[in-house]
């Protein structure tokens, strides 16, 4: 009778034991976090670390469609006023309710560093709170992606913050990092570049709906999930091999062999849109001030090598000519076949000929120490020689890159002609947030072209009464955008994740998020 | 010896203000901005400014050096351009990982090299002294981050004797340390046993051809005596200042083995450094290695007059 006594209290105290248990998530992210307000940068890990400590109004579903996520809003029949509404249960993490003024203040410093913050900032009349829970937002003409802007998110979507953090000056970080989201920040043990603890906030309130993307409920199942930062690829495969971590967020693709056959990870795409790589030409100096010089560039480029070089394996890379991302509401391919099937070597040759090109050699900045930017211009760089540009293709350190880039001095003075670089498709899949698609001249993202032609197909995106409408003129961006060369195009790819496969459930979606999933022993 | 210690302490002042000026010099002139690191690659040349501003970056370089060294002077390292934190509680999180693996490497290395030499130099042109010379020459050539992975498979991977990364202090437990730093300070020893190990040999083999080794001999003194006290303790010298020179490289950073086992020391944090343009963690970390350099030859030439009664200051 004891016996059977000790044993039922023993099993009892074990099972408590287990419901008690810590469950923690150890996650090695595609970089080190160091820099912590989501304002001030758009690095994506700074905006990752954001959707973990802090909430948004609305959110974007896996249709790119914004919903509602700390507010429901109304717009009025003239479409100028948005009223949102804050839903009940909201709390900051130091347990204050999340007011209707801490999300103005949120908003206004968000509107002054975003881009398209700043589009919908020039057209506002009034930002204000108009009680304890309604956001009264009056425009001073109708602007029809108002809700995709205030939805997206990348690269800076606009977080909730307390309105004593919002007060901050845009340009100086904020020091408090207090939240309303599913996680708090751990603050005494975070090390900067080596790792971050976050904490479930046990008072966060959960939508009804099921997670989508960004939206829905953020339900989180884990106590604790801590990211650590590791250099060497290699180091994080052997780390989830010998289940020290739960989570890889990015896997190169060449080291994909090595866990093949391993009947505890599972290797997928958390995010098929992925990124899209491009390059981009200075428009200030010759050639590639002549228009016919970009197009014979254009035309003289082949994605497949390129995409081939960088990924290697087609599982993972995807052949794509859209401006604007493919496999986006938006995204087009017309005007990109040279880019997408190859074959415009001839007309490149022909197009060159014609621009009066001299022969003057073309900088094309390489950098070595980022492994998803090495290859493409060494590719890229054979396929402008073999149109006849004379290429000096020179190498550097991504810093040194985009300090240059800045540089507005002649190639041969410390510029530059020719870079190329990486972006998430969601945040280029917009007109308005795409930074290539600026032709403000010296305003204007690096290469600063004079482009009036894309600001006045911007300015109709805009005015646009509903989704066929833009998507009308998108297809005339995307034509305009090659036509011009305002950048080319050399194709999308994903890298891949690897979990094991105690973790399960872990959301579809561009930004990795935490909550949903669940961790098993 | 006082006076001469005071003196050597003195004149580091001079050594640290020159290191300090030709260190702000060369980064200013190395392209880079870390502006650009914190805005992000969307941001529009006017937030780059804006930052810039901020940071105080757009101030005249002799103005950003003399609020540099005015803080300095004050005791005060600044604080890290890109994650805002002091730069003396980043140095200070991140030494203790490099200086507890430094020290158990130089330990391991020592008591493995030190009587590998001797061996080597005592039975010269034996099996033992040849396996020796061949495990020195594999140890300098194969790159560290092979010996590293090797490592791992075996160990970790294979027999799961160790986690495969990461680092626990010594605070935790001297279990759960050496579980964590025995690799990586394993991957370490390698080389440096093959350096200290020639460098015993070579030096044992010079002091054994010495006549006072053979009138010991024939005085009848035990070979081991003859060996560890006549011969090792007048070939000490040299030897010392390898272990001090590799200690002193060892706290600089190692960053390829910190980066293979994921140890959050001082090596990862300057080579971070250096590629966000860091400029008060690149500065505080070069002024403490060239600091911690000059210290830990202060440390081996006192050390010398111990093993060598003849040497005094």
């Amino acid at each position: 009778m004891f016996n059977r006594l000790s044993a039922g209290l023993l099993a009892s105290t074990m099972l408590t034991g287990a419901a008690w248990a810590e469950t923690t998530v150890t996650a090695v992210m595609h970089s080190g976090l160091r820099v912590l307000d989501p304002v001030i940068t758009t690095a994506h890990i700074t905006r990752n670390h954001a959707y973990m400590i802090y909430d948004v109004l609305i959110a974007q579903d896996h249709e790119f469609k914004p919903q509602p996520q700390m507010a429901e809003w109304a717009i009025s029949d003239d479409q100028k006023t948005y009223t949102f509404t804050l839903r009940d249960g909201l709390k900051f993490h130091d347990g204050a309710p999340v007011t209707a003024a801490d999300a103005v203040a949120s908003l206004k410093r968000w509107g002054e560093k975003d881009s398209g913050g700043q589009v919908i900032m020039d057209r506002t009349e009034s930002l204000e709170a108009t009680d304890d829970k309604t956001i009264t937002w009056t425009l001073n003409e109708p602007f029809v992606p108002m809700l995709d802007v205030l939805s997206k998110q990348s690269a800076l979507p606009p977080f909730i913050m307390p309105a004593r953090v919002a007060e901050t000056p845009s340009s100086e970080p904020i020091t408090d990092y207090t939240g309303s989201g599913p996680f708090m920040f751990v603050t005494e043990e975070f090390n900067p570049g080596v790792s971050v603890t976050y904490a479930k906030f046990e008072d966060y309130v959960p939508r009804d709906e099921s997670a989508d993307w960004m939206a829905g409920g953020k339900v989180v199942n884990v106590d604790t999930v801590k990211w650590v930062t590791m250099p060497d690829n290699q180091t994080a495969v052997n780390a989830l091999m010998s289940g020290e971590i739960d989570y890889l967020e990015q896997m190169q693709v060449d080291l994909l062999p090595l866990l093949e056959g391993d009947p505890n990870l599972t290797v997928e795409v958390r995010d098929s849109s992925g990124y899209q790589t491009m390059g981009r030409f200075n428009f200030k100096y010759p050639p590639f001030d002549n228009q016919k010089v970009r197009q014979a560039a254009i035309k003289a480029i082949s994605q497949e090598p390129v995409l081939a070089a960088l990924i290697g394996n087609p599982e993972y890379y995807q052949i794509c000519g859209a401006v604007l991302g493919c496999d986006t509401p938006l995204g087009s391919e017309t005007g990109a076949e040279t880019l997408t099937q190859g074959g415009g070597m001839e007309e490149a040759k022909k197009l060159l000929e014609e621009s009066g090109y001299d022969g003057t050699p073309i900088v094309l900045m390489a950098p070595t120490d980022v492994v998803a930017l090495a290859a493409q211009p060494v590719v890229v760089s054979q396929q402008l020689r073999e149109a006849g540009f004379n290429v000096d293709m020179q190498q550097m350190d991504w810093q040194t890159l985009v300090t240059r880039r800045a540089s507005q001095s002649a190639p041969a003075d410390g510029g530059w002609n020719l870079f190329m670089t990486n972006w998430v498709v969601p945040e280029i899949s917009n007109p308005i947030s795409n930074p290539m698609l600026n032709g403000k001249g010296d305003e204007a993202w690096f290469g600063w072209p004079e482009d009036p032609e894309i600001e006045a197909l911007k300015d109709e995106f805009i005015a646009a009464p509903d989704l066929e409408g833009q998507k009308a003129v998108a297809e005339k961006i995307q034509t305009h955008t090659l036509d011009f060369g305002l950048e080319y195009i050399l194709g999308q790819y994903t890298l891949p994740q690897v979990r094991r496969n105690v973790i399960e459930d872990m959301l579809q979606s561009p930004v990795p998020v935490f909550w949903n999933l669940t961790k098993t022993e | 010896m006082l006076g001469y210690i005071i003196r050597r302490v003195l004149a580091v002042i001079p050594v640290m203000l020159l290191v300090a000026i030709f260190v702000f010099a060369l980064l200013r002139l190395t392209p880079g901005d870390p502006a650009a690191i914190i805005a992000g690659d969307m941001a529009t040349p006017a937030q780059l400014e804006s930052i810039r501003e901020a940071m105080g970056l757009n101030q005249p370089i002799y103005v950003q050096f003399f609020t540099w060294v005015g803080q300095l002077l004050q005791g005060d390292l600044g604080t890290s351009l890109i994650s805002r934190t002091p730069v003396a509680s980043m140095v200070a999180d991140r030494m203790g990982p490099t200086i507890s693996i430094a020290l158990l490497t130089i330990l391991m290395s020592v008591a493995l090299a030190v009587p590998m030499g001797v061996i080597a130099a005592w039975k010269h042109r034996s099996a033992a002294d040849y396996a020796v010379m061949t495990f020195s020459v594999l140890g300098f050539s194969v790159p560290v981050f092979v010996i590293g992975y090797i490592l791992i498979l075996i160990f970790s991977l294979k027999l799961g004797w160790f986690p495969v990364q990461g680092y626990t202090p010594i605070s935790r437990g001297i279990g759960p340390f050496l579980s964590n730093a025995f690799l990586p300070a394993l991957t370490l020893t390698t080389i440096y046993v093959a350096l200290i190990a020639r460098m015993t040999r070579a030096n044992m083999l010079e002091v054994l051809g010495e006549d006072y080794i053979r009138t010991a001999r024939a005085k009848g003194a035990p070979e081991r005596r003859v060996l560890f006290r006549h011969a090792l303790k007048n070939a000490a010298v040299p030897i010392l200042t390898v272990i001090g020179t590799g200690f002193a490289l060892l706290i600089g950073g190692v960053v390829v083995t910190e980066s293979v086992f994921n140890i959050p020391g001082i090596g990862r944090l300057t080579v971070d450094a250096i590629l966000a343009r860091d400029y008060p963690v690149i500065q505080a970390m070069i002024l403490l290695t060239s600091f911690l350099y000059v210290f830990v030859n202060l440390l081996i030439d006192i050390s010398y007059s111990f093993f060598d009664p003849r040497i005094r200051y």
